[in-house]
């Protein structure tokens, strides 16, 4: 149940993508709502979604956040939560991040699955997702929440479509049955240095896991993840800081590169 | 240190071994210890383990990592030597309560090597070479100093930490899989603690045993056919204690286990 009514939905929803357009911090929108509730915050991502869709924007895919249980406990939250990702979020692989247009970016490891078959919750399990699932490719995103020294809580961030910014899919797919997803390896570089290493298994426990929590939380509004979505699991790595001039390469067990470099 | 220091430190760290008792680190008591200085007291204390019956299989490389390197100030990985009586077989219970002291389990990938390898002047392409095959492992470090408070000296006199390990039963050939980027999961009693990734120990598994490799042939020490080389950590350490159940598995090797009593 919501406690905010439709004209406060829709200030906050302009009030935070006017940040993340214009790239400027804002307070934690909990201080000035504390009694907004998780529906009023999916409400307010997905009235940004809606304002972007009005503007012709078009959606390419969704993401999953805070999937790592790590990651959970640094960020403070108890749940994973789930976000959309529009056309100009894309960056190709090998390609250039301009830095002025973000905040105070990280770079996370992620896998991405594509899936062949819509995925309805609830009740969507590990087996329904490796069935629905054409391919698996390497991804890498870049978050950058709004909020304040990346501080925040699960509410906030949610309404700030869950610090998705950008992302660059890389040019390798495999099938998910000719990988084994649980211990597929990733390593991190910047600039040349390993900065972080980790495995599949990071992202609750397996990576199609994620995709079906997305599939049961999207359930819980009636929606469902159609044919052919393009979706981001999480982070198997920590997030990690990067500057101007920072150039990175994540290399993955059997499926590639992914490479950027920040400008 | 005189040889007769070496000598006495070793045979003290054999009997804190054997009486699973531990001592005060040496760099406490020995204000001018080198690396090297400890690397002769880890020779005696071997000596003394081999004059009692143990056989060595093989030979272990230590602070592969750079959080383990920033905690003791250095910028190379350490070794130690592998005892026949250290290894353990995949499901196996490991009385750590009976042989160690303060126990902590990290995950591996150990080298089987099927030629010697003499340094210097190993390539990466030699180690490949002369390894046969590949294997998931745990090895259960311990310290012989007291509260693991070591410098480097102290490890590498303690056989840099060297405790009990376990490989799986599976072996790969070199060739089958990407060491650099083969992910690691670490789960104890049931529970994913860690993930990681070859390049977690010097950028490559491959890397710790060119390292040591070439530092042995500066001692005109080899690396022999049929040895075991554990690689190094690509976890963070875990403290173990009787009870507890570990698996690692690793992308493309396999996966070892071991019970803890």
């Amino acid at each position: 149940m919501g406690n905010l009514t439709k004209a406060q939905i829709e200030q906050l929803a302009e009030h935070c993508e006017n940040a993340e357009l214009k790239a400027y911090e804002i307070t934690k929108i909990t201080d000035d709502f504390p009694d907004m509730t998780y529906e009023d915050a999916f409400d307010i991502q997905w009235e940004m979604r809606r304002r972007k869709e009005a503007r012709g924007t078009k959606i390419v895919g969704m993401k999953m956040g805070l999937t790592s249980w790590a990651k959970m406990a640094q960020m403070g939250v108890e749940h994973p939560c789930y976000g959309f990702l529009a056309d100009y979020f894309s960056v190709p692989d090998g390609g250039e991040i301009k830095i002025d247009e973000l905040i105070h970016p990280k770079i996370e490891a992620e896998l991405a699955f594509v899936t062949k078959a819509p995925l309805k919750g609830p009740g969507v399990h590990i087996a329904d997702v490796l069935r629905a699932t054409d391919f698996v490719m390497p991804a890498v995103e870049v978050i950058d929440s709004r909020y304040k020294d990346f501080k925040f809580d699960l509410k906030s961030v949610i309404a700030d479509n869950s610090s998705s910014s950008r992302f660059v899919a890389g040019g390798t797919m495999a099938k998910a049955e000719d990988l084994d997803l649980k211990n597929i390896g990733v390593v991190m570089e910047i600039n040349g240095e390993v900065v972080q290493v980790g495995a599949g298994a990071a992202v609750l426990g397996h990576p199609a896991s994620s995709v079906a929590m997305l599939a049961n939380m999207l359930g819980e509004r009636g929606e469902e993840i159609p044919a052919g979505t393009f979706i981001m699991i999480g982070a198997i790595t920590a997030a990690v800081q990067v500057n101007k001039g920072d150039s990175f390469t994540v290399r993955y067990q059997d499926l590639g590169t992914v490479s950027g470099k920040f400008v | 240190m005189n040889p007769k220091q070496i000598e006495k430190c070793g045979d003290e760290l054999y009997e804190a071994l054997t009486e699973r008792k531990t001592l005060k680190p040496f760099t406490e008591r020995f204000d001018d210890i080198t690396i090297e200085d400890a690397y002769h007291i880890s020779l005696r204390m071997v000596d003394r383990r081999v004059q009692a019956g143990a056989k060595i299989i093989g030979k272990k490389i230590g602070v592969t990592s750079k959080v383990v390197q920033n905690m003791l100030n250095v910028h190379q990985p350490d070794f130690g030597y592998l005892t026949d009586d250290m290894a353990f077989s995949q499901g196996e219970e490991m009385p750590i309560s009976e042989r160690l002291i303060q126990p902590k389990a990290e995950g591996e990938i150990a080298f089987v090597l099927k030629k010697d390898l003499i340094g210097p002047g190993i390539t990466n392409a030699d180690v490949l070479a002369a390894t046969d095959y590949v294997m998931p492992c745990f090895e259960i470090v311990d310290s012989r100093i007291e509260d693991w408070k070591i410098k480097i000296q102290d490890t590498v006199a303690d056989n840099a930490s060297c405790g009990l390990f376990v490989l799986g039963d599976r072996a790969v050939k070199p060739s089958e899989v990407d060491l650099s980027t083969c992910g690691m999961v670490v789960e104890k009693n049931g529970k994913i603690i860690s993930t990681g990734a070859g390049a977690a120990a010097l950028g490559s598994p491959v890397n710790c045993v060119t390292w040591l490799a070439n530092t042995l042939g500066e001692f005109g020490i080899s690396l022999k056919a049929g040895e075991v080389i554990l690689s190094g950590s690509l976890v963070p350490l875990e403290p173990v204690q009787a009870g507890d159940y570990m698996t690692v598995s690793i992308g493309g090797i396999g996966s070892a286990s071991v019970r803890f009593t």
